[in-house]
């Protein structure tokens, strides 16, 4: 049965694409979904991108040109290490070709120098680093879903737009924490607002009075929070509890994911600026796709990082069904080359430093009466145009642009 | 103007540091009860924490208990649990080094935690703070808010309470004695292990306490007890492995010491404890109140 189908496969095939001269070596595709399972991003990722590339997978008939696409998964517990080793045996030793998520710019960035090295492609859906698209760029490397300039230029942005020129940040200490609030200063800055002055908080914390007081009496009128996860849930929930935000100061989350604001209660998080890259209740297509996630995941619906997963790994199938081969610099081309258009983005581009360019939007978080039930929670406010969103391509500094 | 930084703010920083202090001297009580009484290095204390904090969620959440009943329960659950573990799995260990009853408390810590990871995920859930004790004092130098002082105040008072138990009653010095020796105490009619099974359900109860008291401040998630168990351990053995008075005392202080250096040089807020740790074994080897063994 199965050699039947092979062959039927393969007849059809060169029926349809012509003489086959790039052949799918090991007569298989196989896509890796690298990702925290276990640590502080596994909600927001974790076991929700596997399902999401699985079920990309599926849509797509679990076939590409008659070869059958294979799913692994593995935790890399958000260290480079690990992810570094395991990338290395995927691609080395079990034909893996391509490797979705990625979430934790360590370990992203870990396995673009394996990927880099051999040729191979990588989906990066969940990191949030700039440099993924600049200083450490490669020809196979994708940076989909979202990344720090996009957040925190939009929803800073957005902010001082309504008043908030003055900032004050609370920032975790390490790279990602770093650029994230690098990335808000340059809004603040280039919209005439000032930087108060920042505290950089240990990584993870749980206790975020001290800083939160030492906030306060900056007088700032806006305390923005460069972390993410649990350290962005506890400074907003503790923020409320000392009366800052009753006090006529506002937070900004400069990354914030549905998850967070779940674990929040919408009576804490309401009135939250935001910028997204996905939001499920958006449109037909979203919500299509976002009720069948949650009827195979207890009823959570996908953040943005798990619904690029989709997204990236369904792109990814098209180009090798386009290109007729699995090789790595081949694909990537193909996928450069053909517009993303499916629930995620309209009109999605890649360019030549790897970032995936597409509209984000802006969320205001609802207060509880205005939302109707479970994981209802954002009102967009506006969307943002990719090419406003993202950091322009002259302004890159990947070798593989073009000057 | 202290140290570069204006009086006010530095006594902001001051007494928020003694809350922090207020929730490693719960923490660390415990831990030391049974340390001092038990000989167990209870690495499940972290789990406990959790569990207790959980315990508040769920009992709100399926049973509309909100949180003065949880007080009660999550304690009682926990506690329960806690004389289970004792009694099934660490009894078998007493004859053993303390190694074994760290390893196999440290397994179950992993166990615990792994599994309300699978049920509940890693993001937390939401626990509102109380009605009665909404809202905050304007203290001049601070906004209080009232939960904070609330936790302040019980925590005080267990400490002092349990203090007095040990070191005051009879109930107290029969634990003491039974420390000491152990089959003597026994030959004397007294119920040696159910005394040590009903310490370690109690020791665990407080670190539930605990967690109810921190459930409306953190998010209420698997991972908070991981968080913050080596802190704790590090206070235990400033204080004196063992010691519960110096548990307490050294809580407090090294909450104020945390709180200045969020204040002076908030990079080092993590590591300062450790700091101190490292400094004073090298000069006092039996912590501040241990005795030499």
């Amino acid at each position: 049965m199965m050699i039947r189908k092979t062959i039927l496969g393969t007849v059809l095939s060169v029926l349809i694409f012509g003489p086959v001269h790039a052949e799918i070596a090991n007569h298989k595709v196989k896509i890796g979904v690298l990702t925290d399972m276990s640590g502080p991003y596994s909600d927001l990722a974790g076991q929700g991108s596997v399902m999401a590339a699985q079920m990309a997978i599926e849509d797509f008939g679990g076939k590409v040109n008659g070869w059958p696409v294979e799913l692994v998964s593995a935790d890399h517990q958000s260290k480079a290490d690990i992810a570094s080793a395991i990338a290395r045996k995927w691609y080395e030793n079990e034909e893996v070709d391509a490797i979705a998520d990625l979430v934790t710019t360590a370990a992203a960035r870990a396995v673009r120098e394996v990927a880099k090295e051999k040729g191979k492609v990588d989906l990066d859906s969940g990191p949030g680093s700039l440099p993924l698209t600049n200083d450490w760029c490669s020809a196979t490397g994708f940076h989909w879903t979202y990344d720090n300039y996009a957040t925190a230029g939009g929803t800073a942005t957005a902010v001082i737009k309504q008043g908030g020129t003055s900032w004050f940040f609370l920032t975790a200490d390490y790279a990602f924490g770093h650029d994230l609030q690098a990335q808000a200063e340059r809004v603040v800055k280039a919209n005439g607002g000032s930087v108060l002055g920042s505290v950089r908080h240990p990584f993870p914390s749980s206790d975020f009075s001290s800083f939160l007081l030492q906030a306060q009496s900056s007088g700032a009128k806006i305390i923005g929070l460069a972390n993410a996860g649990n350290d962005t849930i506890n400074a907003i929930k503790q923020a409320n509890e000392f009366g800052i935000t009753k006090n006529g100061q506002s937070i900004a989350g400069l990354l914030v994911f549905i998850t967070d604001v779940h674990s929040l209660g919408l009576e804490t998080a309401k009135g939250m600026l935001l910028t997204t890259g996905f939001y499920w209740d958006f449109d037909e297509g979203t919500r299509a796709f976002a009720k069948r996630f949650g009827a195979r995941m207890n009823g959570k619906m996908p953040t943005m990082v798990q619904a690029g997963v989709y997204s990236s790994v369904s792109h990814y199938l098209k180009a090798v069904q386009q290109a007729n081969t699995t090789e790595g610099i081949r694909v990537a081309d193909k996928m450069r080359e053909i517009p993303i258009n499916d629930f995620f983005a309209k009109n999605g581009k890649i360019r030549a430093d790897g970032r995936m360019v597409h509209d984000m939007y802006l969320a205001e978080v609802k207060a509880p009466a205005e939302s109707k039930g479970p994981w209802d929670y954002y009102k967009i406010l506006r969307t943002i145009p990719g090419d406003e969103a993202f950091r322009p391509l002259s302004e890159s500094t990947c070798p593989l642009v073009k000057k | 103007m202290i140290f570069g930084v204006p009086l006010q703010a530095l006594l902001g920083q001051l007494l928020l540091g003694l809350i922090n202090g207020a929730f490693y001297a719960m923490l660390s009580l415990g831990l030391a009860l049974i340390f001092g009484l038990l000989n167990i290095i209870n690495f499940t204390h972290g789990a406990l924490y959790m569990a207790g904090a959980f315990a508040a969620w769920l009992v709100l959440t399926y049973l509309g208990i909100g949180y003065w009943g949880a007080l009660l329960l999550a304690p009682l659950a926990v506690g329960l649990f806690g004389m289970l573990l004792e009694r099934f799995l660490l009894s078998r260990l007493y004859k053993l080094d303390h190694l074994y009853g760290l390893l196999l408390t440290f397994g179950l810590a992993l166990v615990i935690e792994g599994g309300f990871r699978q049920l509940y995920g890693v993001s937390g859930m939401p626990y509102p703070v109380p009605k009665e004790l909404q809202g905050g004092w304007n203290l001049g130098v601070m906004y209080l808010p009232i939960y904070r002082g609330w936790v302040v105040v019980v925590s005080a008072s267990v400490c002092l309470g349990t203090w007095l138990l040990v070191e005051k009653t009879k109930l107290g010095s029969y634990l003491r004695a039974a420390t000491e020796n152990r089959a003597l105490v026994q030959a004397f009619g007294i119920n040696v292990p159910m005394m040590v099974t009903l310490t370690f359900g109690f020791g665990v109860a407080l670190a539930a306490l605990a967690g109810v008291l921190a459930a409306p401040i953190y998010s209420v998630n698997p991972l908070m007890g991981s968080n913050l168990i080596i802190v704790v351990f590090a206070v235990v053995v400033i204080g004196g492995m063992g010691s519960m008075g110096g548990a307490i005392i050294t809580s407090f202080a090294l909450g104020l010491v945390e709180g200045l250096t969020k204040l002076l040089y908030p990079e080092a807020a993590s590591t300062i404890i450790f700091l101190v740790m490292a400094v004073l074994l090298l000069v006092k080897p039996a912590g501040l109140f241990g005795k030499e063994r």
